[in-house]
């Protein structure tokens, strides 16, 4: 770990907010594929147009 | 063959889906050795003390924040002048991360700006003007969200992206066009000159810079996709109760 000093709270609180945003983002994207394709892959069988 | 053919929803979903684990791949890994590398392997500004690593998330949300919104611009204009769906699909996809990295930039420039300014907040034109493109992400997103038909929730959101156009390039040039305020202007893109970022620091900030813009990529790309099923699953719907 290197020394921050006296801006310890202020770097670590930027990276720590940085990244959770960043997850967030990305998980709430990778969810949202998998429920869309789970969703047109039902409405196709139930139409016929696979 | 015609650029536009890549536009086609099929053939989209087609070339995107090769594409997308390397640009994953890639951003991660260079999201991860940038940050590795600026963390724990470069040294404290003698001015600014350690808030210096600070720049390798500040800078690269930032400048995704904005050209986010240049990307929708561009988008949503081909939709108004070509009525190409998977272009303002795209503009729609494009939006929640273009208002993440607004998130990012705001709140890491406050965190930054407390230890040097001493404040966390000044009405200073770059820190409004960016504050007002944030909100205009909010606004994009809920008039999406709030119009149930969707070609005139492309249509309005279009015209509202060409509206906010104006605080994008605003949060780009503020600091250029108004010779005031805490933000200083641009030391990123001035190789050689005094006032230019060290090399110690700029290396692993263009690293930074590339991962978060094969993040922004990676992330519209797969969201878009998302918005193509979406739609071809409401189509189908629609046609079954009609039938």
């Amino acid at each position: 770990m290197p020394q921050l000093g006296k801006y310890a709270p202020e770097v670590l609180s930027a990276y720590a907010v940085c990244i959770a945003v960043l997850v967030v983002l990305v998980a709430a994207s990778w969810w949202r594929a998998r429920q869309s394709a789970a969703r047109l892959e039902r409405v196709e069988k139930e139409t016929g147009r696979g | 063959m015609s650029i536009w053919e890549y536009a086609n929803p099929k053939k989209f979903m087609g070339w995107t889906r090769p594409v997308l684990p390397w640009l994953w791949a890639l951003a991660v890994a260079c999201i991860v050795t940038a940050l590795v590398w600026g963390f724990f392997f470069t040294p404290d500004d003698y001015k600014q003390g350690s808030t210096v690593k600070i720049i390798y998330i500040h800078v690269p949300s930032a400048m995704i924040a904005i050209n986010a919104w240049f990307m929708m611009l561009i988008t949503s204009l081909v939709w108004i002048v070509r009525r190409h769906h998977v272009s303002v699909l795209a503009a729609k996809a494009a939006a929640p991360v273009g208002a993440a990295m607004t998130v990012i930039a705001l709140f890491t420039g406050a965190v930054w700006g407390e230890p040097m300014w001493g404040t966390w907040w000044a009405w200073d034109p770059r820190l409004t003007s960016f504050l007002v493109l944030f909100l205009f992400y909010l606004g994009y997103m809920a008039l999406w969200a709030a119009i149930e038909d969707a070609d005139t929730a492309a249509d309005l959101t279009s015209v509202l992206c060409l509206v906010g156009s104006v605080f994008a390039v605003l949060s780009r040039y503020a600091a250029i066009f108004w010779n005031q305020g805490l933000h200083q202007g641009s030391s990123v893109f001035r190789a050689g000159r005094p006032d230019s970022v060290a090399e110690v620091f700029y290396l692993p900030l263009m690293l930074s810079i590339a991962g978060f813009i094969l993040l922004f990529l990676a992330l519209v790309l797969m969201r878009t996709r998302t918005e193509i099923r979406l739609r071809r699953a409401s189509a189908l719907e629609a046609r079954m109760r009609s039938a």
